[in-house]
């Protein structure tokens, strides 16, 4: 068997390619589902009624959504310039220490400021410290050509052993009686909350101003244009003009920052200190989630959304039918595989040849 | 007449709405050449596909020997006595010319290689033809044209007796074409059958029995090639009368726009520039010859500014020339790349972005960095309209234009300056057109060529480098040649004769230059 280019792509292709993918996803967990015993009807109508059936539930999935959002924004711009950051979870832990490096080290106090600019001092050293993270890999492939795959996942391990180290020494919260935690930021500094007696807080509306940002940035400006054009083909993109190796500095400065915010908002709006745990690997779902909105900042925040969605629903899920809330990631790593070829399926067809 | 030894009966295929072949048939008897003619785009690479197995045709036999072949496999097709020599060579450059004969035409479960035995055949088959071949020589150190008889030998070690020759003259310098023109006759006069791909009007005539011109799929001619003139060929191909590039001399040319003295490149191997001299002067064109890889593309780069020199000076207007692309867009230098799709358009990036690209910066086109889209689209379609690019709009991916009409486009935003522009880049200063119309069909080739006589007559200093001598004749006030990183003196046309720059191509050149130019 072979692919083959297909011409032209029907209308009704490109309506079935989505529905498609649903369908396979379905199949796919639908199977594992039945596996673990469990009633098939009721467990999705739990993982649904989890994620989004109510006004807790939607808080919970939109408060796990904001995170998935700013790494999902990271990874569609460095990944449109076809600068492959996989760190964006060692970036999110650097914004995260850096944050609470300015607005939680001696509680906050050790620098006599107003709030206000403590705040945005907060989040600008977050977003430099994660742009710095990815400064030095971006620098490493545009001048000698090192594969940026690698530094950035390896620079992930360093980082997490660096918070460890951190959490253990100078920035360890005296009061949690040894558990490896930080100390919390200074109170006045936390994000408010959207709705009284949820979770969700103002960092959902930063994330969504930040991918409105970012899709303006890609569609209307020259820096967009160089964004495109050198992920898209850098020879020609170097040919017309384009200053390709500060294009991939400057992705890189963006896509470390975003991921460094994420971090900080989460410190900020969430967990108030830094743990080893208070990522799921956030980082890392941010590149499914730029995959599965084909890289379009837009897309980001129903991709995030989705995502969160199932990852919640799953756990009110689990605790009901026993189905081990696994089956979250099985449903997101389904659901990318399957848009990703019904994606190629709409461009290609598949030959299969006659034996002779 | 003997029974043919290939036969193709109504041979259809079909890319979606495209009718790459529309019911083809064709003969081919034993020891003759036939040329299959046309147009890119005309049909002959899908046909030549669907005889050797790539693409399984949709309606229609064909018979070899008497024998049908089936369809979709290569293998079969090899079996059955088809060899074909592509375009691009397909030898492993590490290996030496018997492994590469050998490679894939041994089985895999063989404990030892059978060397002896098949160095025999080898230079058995190679004295049969009349093709001198170095077994143990390794590929990597042969001449184009020795790895060209390397491909025919290996097509005749697996016992062909129908060779395909796609275009093999592309890559030849005119000399080296003759020798194999020899060769061919060599091999049709022991009773082999050769299918001769080309859109060359001249060496189809010298060099075949027979011309079948395929137009827009079909089959539309079928001539002896005794019987036939290139005009009457060159009308089957286009389909209507063909008049040929005019060209106006120059007049007397004006000031030196840019200069190159002593000018190296460095990095490995031949295509490296090795002390260039040239001036390039307004009002006139020149134009360089040779055999692609011999530094044509050094040049190119260094001019286009996506490459620095390592020795030597560049001067442009009398200041030194910056390696930078943005510098010399705005200074007034039109650059068209060699290669359209990976260097000349972003594919994915639609046309119109495309066609602004070079200029994005200029205040025409952005302001703060905010690109001004409505002033870019309408310069867009400015150059679509002046250029007359077709197959696509402003919206649609510059991928999906036509070699032509993407060569266009590229031509159109080299030479067109945002009318609000009022600096001194209105019109362009220094062209530089690296392989402008390669494999693009008869009327884009008169297209792009008139318009850079067009800008040499308005003024600009141009520089055309070119593989195709025919271009390089047609265009160039001034011809010097290129081989192996050196460029001959810049002569005008009239004191080459076609032997002497072929000389040069294959770098005989110190004599018979000094002659030339005495």
């Amino acid at each position: 068997m072979r692919l083959e280019k297909r011409t032209q792509t029907s209308k009704l292709a490109l309506l079935l390619a989505p529905m498609a993918a649903i369908a396979f996803t379905l199949l796919v967990s639908s199977l594992l589902v039945l596996w673990a015993g469990a009633p098939l009807g009721q467990t999705y109508a739990l993982l649904f009624k989890g994620g989004f059936g109510s006004v807790f539930a939607l808080s919970e999935t939109l408060t796990r959504a904001v995170p998935l959002i700013l790494t999902g924004l990271a990874a569609t711009v460095a990944f449109k310039a076809r600068l492959f950051n996989i760190g964006a979870e060692g970036q999110l832990y650097a914004g995260a220490l850096a944050a609470v490096a300015v607005g939680g080290l001696h509680g906050g106090t050790g620098f006599d400021l107003p709030i206000w600019l403590l705040f945005v001092l907060m989040m600008l050293a977050a977003a430099i410290a994660g742009a710095l993270l990815l400064l030095g890999p971006a620098l490493l492939k545009a001048r000698l050509g090192v594969d940026e795959v690698v530094t950035t996942l390896l620079l992930n391990f360093i980082m997490l052993l660096f918070v460890s180290a951190m959490l253990d020494g100078p920035m360890k919260d005296p009061t949690a009686m040894g558990w490896p935690q930080s100390v919390a930021l200074q109170g006045d500094l936390e994000l408010s909350k959207l709705v009284a007696q949820t979770r969700i807080h103002t960092g959902l509306i930063w994330a969504c101003s930040l991918a409105v940002a970012l899709w303006a940035l890609m569609k209307y400006t020259v820096p967009g244009f160089d964004i495109r054009a050198t992920g898209a083909n850098a020879r020609a993109a170097a040919f017309a003009g384009v200053p390709v190796t500060r294009t991939v500095v400057l992705v890189a400065v963006l896509s470390g920052a975003l991921a460094g915010l994420a971090g900080a908002i989460e410190v900020a709006g969430r967990t108030s200190y830094v743990t080893l745990d208070m990522s799921p690997g956030y980082g890392y779902t941010g590149i499914v989630i730029a995959m599965l909105a084909a890289l379009n900042p837009m897309g980001v925040l129903a991709a995030a959304v989705f995502v969160a969605g199932v990852l919640v629903g799953a756990d009110t899920m689990s605790r009901a039918v026993g189905v081990p809330t696994y089956i979250a990631d099985v449903i997101v790593a389904a659901s990318l595989i399957s848009v990703l070829v019904a994606t190629l399926m709409t461009q290609y067809r598949v030959v299969w040849r006659r034996k002779p | 007449m003997s029974a043919p030894v290939l036969r193709l009966t109504g041979i259809t295929k079909r890319f979606g709405p495209l009718v790459a072949n529309d019911a083809i048939s064709l003969e081919l008897h034993s020891g003759e050449v036939l040329a299959l003619l046309g147009e890119n785009g005309a049909g002959k690479s899908t046909l030549v596909s669907i005889l050797f197995g790539h693409y399984t045709a949709d309606e229609g036999q064909i018979e070899i020997f008497g024998q049908p072949l089936a369809p979709g496999n290569p293998r079969l097709a090899l079996a059955a006595g088809i060899g074909m020599v592509h375009q691009h060579f397909t030898l492993a450059d590490n290996l030496s010319v018997l492994d590469n004969v050998m490679l894939g035409s041994e089985p895999l479960w063989q404990l030892f290689s059978r060397r002896s035995a098949a160095r025999t055949r080898l230079l058995e088959v190679a004295r049969r033809f009349g093709l001198p071949v170095a077994p143990d020589a390794k590929v990597g150190s042969l001449s184009v044209g020795e790895r060209q008889r390397v491909e025919i030998l290996k097509a005749l070690y697996r016992g062909a007796r129908i060779l395909i020759l796609d275009e093999p003259t592309a890559v030849l310098t005119p000399q080296e074409s003759e020798d194999l023109f020899k060769t061919l006759g060599q091999m049709v006069a022991q009773d082999l059958s050769i299918i001769f791909i080309s859109h060359k009007l001249g060496e189809v005539l010298r060099v075949s029995h027979r011309v079948a011109v395929l137009r827009g799929g079909k089959l539309v001619a079928e001539a002896p090639a005794s019987g036939t003139s290139q005009a009457q060929l060159a009308q089957w191909m286009v389909g209507h009368a063909v008049t040929a590039t005019q060209r106006r001399p120059a007049q007397s040319p004006g000031q030196a726009v840019c200069a190159l003295n002593n000018v190296s490149t460095a990095g490995a191997g031949r295509g490296q520039l090795d002390g260039v001299s040239l001036q390039l002067k307004a009002g006139e064109v020149v134009a360089i010859a040779g055999v692609s890889g011999n530094g044509q593309l050094a040049l190119a780069e260094l001019l286009c500014g996506t490459r620095a020199a390592s020795l030597g000076e560049i001067t442009f207007l009398g200041q030194p020339m910056k390696a930078s692309p943005a510098w010399l867009v705005t200074q007034g230098v039109a650059r068209i790349p060699e290669d359209r799709h990976g260097v000349g358009v972003v594919g994915d990036l639609n046309v119109w972005e495309n066609a602004v690209s070079e200029r994005l910066r200029s205040p025409a086109f952005s302001k703060a960095l905010w690109v001004k889209r409505q002033a870019a689209q309408a310069h867009a379609g400015r150059i679509l309209r002046e250029f007359d690019v077709r197959g696509g709009g402003p919206h649609t991916p510059a991928r999906s234009l036509s070699g032509g009409n993407m060569q266009k486009l590229i031509l159109g935003r080299a030479l067109v300056a945002p009318s609000t522009e009022t600096t001194a880049s209105q019109s362009p200063k220094l062209i530089i057109a690296h392989q402008p119309t390669w494999g693009l069909d008869i009327g884009a080739v008169a297209y792009v060529q008139q318009q850079l006589i067009a800008a040499r007559d308005a003024g600009a200093a141009v520089l055309v480098i070119s593989d195709d001598l025919d271009e390089v004749l047609a265009l160039g006030d001034r011809v010097a040649v290129m081989h192996a990183g050196r460029l001959t003196q810049a002569l005008p046309a009239e004191a080459w004769t076609r032997e002497a720059i072929g000389l040069a191509m294959a770098g005989v050149h110190d004599e018979t230059t000094a002659g030339v130019s005495a």
